[in-house]
């Protein structure tokens, strides 16, 4: 990094340009002044003390820290008013974080106070090369060439190009096992489908116990999931989990809107819709009992659920997915059939324009 | 006076000499390991240019430094964790020494990070220190480039490192984001799902790109394993070769500087590494390290055992991304649900355009405004010396347009908490913000602008009228006028020495040039138009000593008093050039 020998006079060719274009003439540095600590000998010792102070510290810090991490028990707890503490997590950071604290500002009061403050001028140069350097490498690199032969057999050129690109296709190629191609079949058979099928129960997702719609007051709203999710586990578990999430609510049948089609889908009033937000597929639970809308904590998208799930308000495009709900022989809440469009966010492949609108029947 | 540095002379000029003892003690210290040293690896040759480099000196310049050491300080923290925490998402029943979890099922991960939380000494601390570093790591990174932008310090020769800033401040909100995700608890997980909900949305691939990431169906089993290998080794080694080509070229280059007395375009002035700037820089590496710790003793972040395990079918309200990720969050949740059909297809736009788009549209501008500019400006010179933001109002305006842009997005990211918190609705915030994101900009942009041409105005005062004395003077008429002082030449100087820009009239001699070139030409000049047309044009040379003749006099001079506070403003010329 020699540079400074590369042009000859250090930054001239800058610093005649500079001189033209100031209408003030530059009237150089300001004079050094000095500091305290460079005056007066008892200040500089009481500088050299401080200094001194900050890095005698530190070693107690440590100490400190060794004895805070083998003494302080987990689980004890120091209280600050309302916000309370634990002792080894507080203890350790402080001793160990003022250790490099002291020692960071011992060193900085060291170049401040007492080291010479004398500011030093470098100079500049362009950040090109020298016409020297320049020419000396396009003379050469004209004489590589040559030497490779490469403008006389041009065709060991294009080959090569042609390799160097194709030996990328075993790289990109080797990543398509990434994932499941996601087919039109293989698209049936994950994110078109629920494992919720005729009969299935539906169960409250934190007990599994199976619903009876006598158990439901109006208004109310419960989390549910299908009862064959217990069968799995694992990913399978989470996955499915995440799919066949549903709400299921009871509102008074005379205030709601149920369109003809989906007067067979409920049960007096009790709906059961998807809880996967159809805009990017958080759950959503947050239901606002009196206007009958459910809103999605993630982006406030809000769905009427007294008028088949439609949008009301924010980012997301289409109906909530409701589930036709029946009731089995013993009287508990099943599903008739899985849900007929696919839950959760939008896909490319798959046209949503038919999803139940507003206003449709 | 400074002195200048010692520079490099000719490899000829130097003679060997032979060290003496009496000379100091590093004479002695070097004929022992360090002479092994350079017998090897010519360890003095090497160090020779940096030794006594000089750096100038700015407390805006440390942002850029914290930056550094808030990375080093990740990596540091970031490989104790990697010695407790398993990325896996195999399921476990946890029986460590959190009792209101214990005998929960939940990921390997989750129960690692609450290992890491209860029961391994220390790990907490490091869990918070790597976070809140994390968080600091990004701001430092997003005020630096502030800086950078709003002093023109990305002009030529420096636009490559600009960019290079632009990929690590990418890399940096990937690399966060990754992070968040392992800990596999319910915020994290809900994160995730958002990303998978993002992916899926991109027209035409995004169901493959879904299954790719996921390896088939969210969540699945892989994803943690996976962001793991991202999280640390992918991206961090990319950070760390980016900041290695950062810092070389900030070296070759040399630190730009501010302009002042003697600090002109052909030098640098400031403190050599050694031993100043090491032992500042230094000591404020250990100040960073010092504050993230006692942050992470203090301050709590993300209390894992507080959210649980991550559930799909649960979520809990006031779910918020780290603080950088909140302008992408306030784009997703104030767009308007816009989904297309075409043929078969379904184009999810109301998660596409806020979601990818609005990231390309931010590091996209950021990385190809040093380009508009230059085009503008059309200056092929080198720039080492800093603008003053208010000399280029339009640069600052357009900076400020964009934070205002910026804080627009990041406000609806909690439209949810500001309507809680001031109790106003919902519904109001985010339609107010879709207006807000579009027309702030703009208002921020002409106040903006205003300011600057305002503070330009001071200046001129200052230096045609010069410094308010606070000595108020009465003529035997009954004014009162201020008696005004000359400013002195070093800051006369520093007022002045930044070069005018002109706005450029249309081209009216075209001869010899193409239609094309005509074009671009008087696109280029309506451009400077735009930028330059009322940018004060700094005092002439003749100007400043008119100025000093005629208005400068002690007010000993009778019935010259008033004309100090009564003159009509010299009238301001518009830098129109041909």
């Amino acid at each position: 990094m020699s540079e400074d020998t590369a042009h000859g006079q250090p930054g001239a060719e800058l610093a005649t340009l500079d001189q033209e274009r100031y209408p003030v003439p530059d009237p150089g540095l300001e004079p050094h002044l000095p500091r305290l600590t460079d005056v007066d000998e008892r200040a500089a010792n009481r500088a050299t003390r401080q200094v001194a102070t900050f890095f005698g510290l530190v070693p107690i810090l440590c100490i400190g820290f060794v004895v805070v991490y083998f003494a302080v028990p987990g689980d004890a707890w120091v209280d600050f008013g309302p916000l309370r503490a634990n002792s080894r997590n507080l203890l350790l950071g402080l001793t160990f974080g003022l250790a490099l604290l002291f020692l960071g500002v011992g060193a900085v009061h060291w170049a401040r106070k007492l080291m010479d403050d004398q500011e030093k001028i470098d100079y500049r140069h362009s950040a090109a090369s020298s016409d020297a350097d320049k020419n000396y490498m396009l003379t050469e690199l004209d004489k590589v060439v040559d030497e490779s032969r490469l403008t006389r057999r041009k065709v060991i050129g294009r080959s090569l190009i042609a390799a160097l690109a194709t030996i990328l296709l075993p790289m990109i190629v080797g990543l398509a096992d990434l994932g499941p191609w996601p087919t039109k079949k293989k698209r049936a058979e994950t994110i078109e489908r629920t494992i919720w099928a005729p009969g299935i129960r539906v169960v409250n997702d934190v007990t599994f116990q199976p619903i009876k719609p006598e158990n439901i007051e109006v208004g109310q709203l419960i989390n549910g999931e299908p009862a064959n999710l217990q069968d799995l586990e694992g990913a399978e578990f989470q996955i499915e989990k995440a799919k066949s999430a549903v709400i299921v609510v009871r509102m008074d049948p005379n205030t709601i809107t149920i369109p003809p089609s989906r007067q067979n889908w409920q049960i007096g009033g009790i709906l059961c819709y998807s809880k996967i937000c159809t805009h990017v597929g958080c759950p959503i639970s947050l239901w606002e009992q009196q206007t009958h809308h459910l809103l999605c904590p993630c982006h406030q998208s809000t769905f009427d659920l007294g008028n088949s799930g439609v949008v009301v308000f924010g980012p997301a495009a289409r109906a909530l997915p409701q589930l036709p709900i029946a009731l089995d022989a013993e009287g508990y809440i099943v599903a008739q059939r899985d849900f007929l469009v696919p839950v959760g966010p939008s896909f490319f492949e798959r046209d949503s324009r038919n999803d139940f609108k507003e206003g449709d029947t | 006076m400074a002195q200048p540095a010692a520079t490099v002379p000719d490899d000829s000029s130097v003679q060997p000499v032979t060290p003496q003892k009496e000379l100091g003690p590093v004479f002695k210290a070097a004929s022992g390991p360090t002479k092994w040293l350079d017998d090897r690896i010519g360890l003095a040759g090497l160090g020779r240019p940096f030794l006594r480099k000089v750096f100038p000196d700015h407390w805006s310049f440390l942002l850029g430094e914290i930056a550094l050491y808030s990375f080093v300080v990740l990596i540091l923290s970031g490989i104790f964790l990697t010695i407790w925490f398993k990325p896996s998402m195999s399921e476990i029943e946890y029986q460590g020494s959190y009792e209101l979890l214990r005998g929960l099922r939940m990921s390997e991960a989750y129960a690692s990070t609450l290992g890491l939380s209860f029961d391994i000494r220390g790990g907490l601390l490091l869990r918070q220190m790597h976070h809140w570093a994390a968080a600091v790591f990004i701001a430092a990174m997003l005020t630096h480039s502030l800086r950078i932008f709003f002093t023109g310090a990305f002009r030529k020769p420096r636009e490559i490192n600009w960019l290079i800033g632009v990929a690590m401040l990418t890399l940096g909100l990937i690399e966060g984001f990754a992070g968040y995700s392992l800990p596999d608890d319910l915020l994290s997980g809900t994160g995730l799902r958002f990303v998978d909900g993002l992916i899926r949305a991109i027209p035409l691939i995004g169901t493959w790109a879904e299954f790719f990431t996921f390896a088939g169906e969210f969540p699945g089993s892989l994803i943690i394993p996976r962001l793991y290998m991202v999280h640390i080794l992918l991206v961090p080694a990319l950070l760390l070769g980016l900041i290695a080509a950062h810092l070389a070229l900030v070296v070759y280059h040399k630190h730009t500087q501010y302009p002042g007395p003697g600090r002109v375009q052909g030098n640098v002035v400031g403190y050599p590494v050694f031993p100043v700037y090491a032992a500042k820089a230094g000591g404020f590496f250990l100040i960073v390290f010092g504050v993230l710790t006692l942050m992470g003793a203090t301050m709590q972040i993300n209390p894992v055992w507080v959210f649980g395990p991550y559930n799909p079918a649960e979520i809990t309200a006031g779910s918020q991304p780290d603080w950088y990720m909140g302008f992408v969050e306030g784009g997703i949740r104030i767009m308007p649900n816009w989904e297309w059909h075409i043929g078969s297809t379904t184009w999810s736009w109301n998660v596409a355009i806020p979601g990818l788009g609005l990231m390309g549209l931010f590091f996209g501008l950021m990385a190809i405004y040093p380009f508009v500019e230059a085009w503008v400006t059309g200056d092929k010179s080198e720039h080492h010396l800093l603008d003053r933001p208010r000399n280029n109002p339009t640069r600052t305006a357009f900076g400020v347009a964009a934070m205002t842009g910026y804080a627009m997005l990041w406000i609806g990211g909690g439209n949810d908490l500001v309507a809680t918190q001031f109790h106003v609705s919902l519904n109001s915030v985010t339609y107010f913000l879709r207006v807000a994101v579009f027309v702030a900009p703009v208002l921020a942009f002409l106040v903006t602008k205003r300011i600057c041409i305002g503070l330009q105005r001071a200046d001129r005062d200052r230096m045609l009228h010069g410094a308010e004395s606070g000595v108020i003077d009465r003529a035997p008429s009954g004014k009162y006028a201020e008696r005004h002082r000359a400013i002195s030449q070093g800051e006369a100087f520093k007022l002045t020495q930044h070069p005018d820009q002109p706005a450029l009239l249309p081209l009216t001699d075209v001869d010899g040039m193409s239609v094309k070139e005509i074009k671009s030409e008087q696109r280029r000049r309506k451009a400077t138009r735009f930028y330059f047309i009322d940018t004060l044009r700094r005092p002439t040379r003749a100007e400043l000593e008119e100025a000093a003749e005629h208005h400068m006099h002690p007010m000993a001079i009778e019935g010259d008093g008033e004309h100090h506070a009564i003159e009509p403003e010299p009238e301001e010329e518009h830098h129109l050039a041909k």
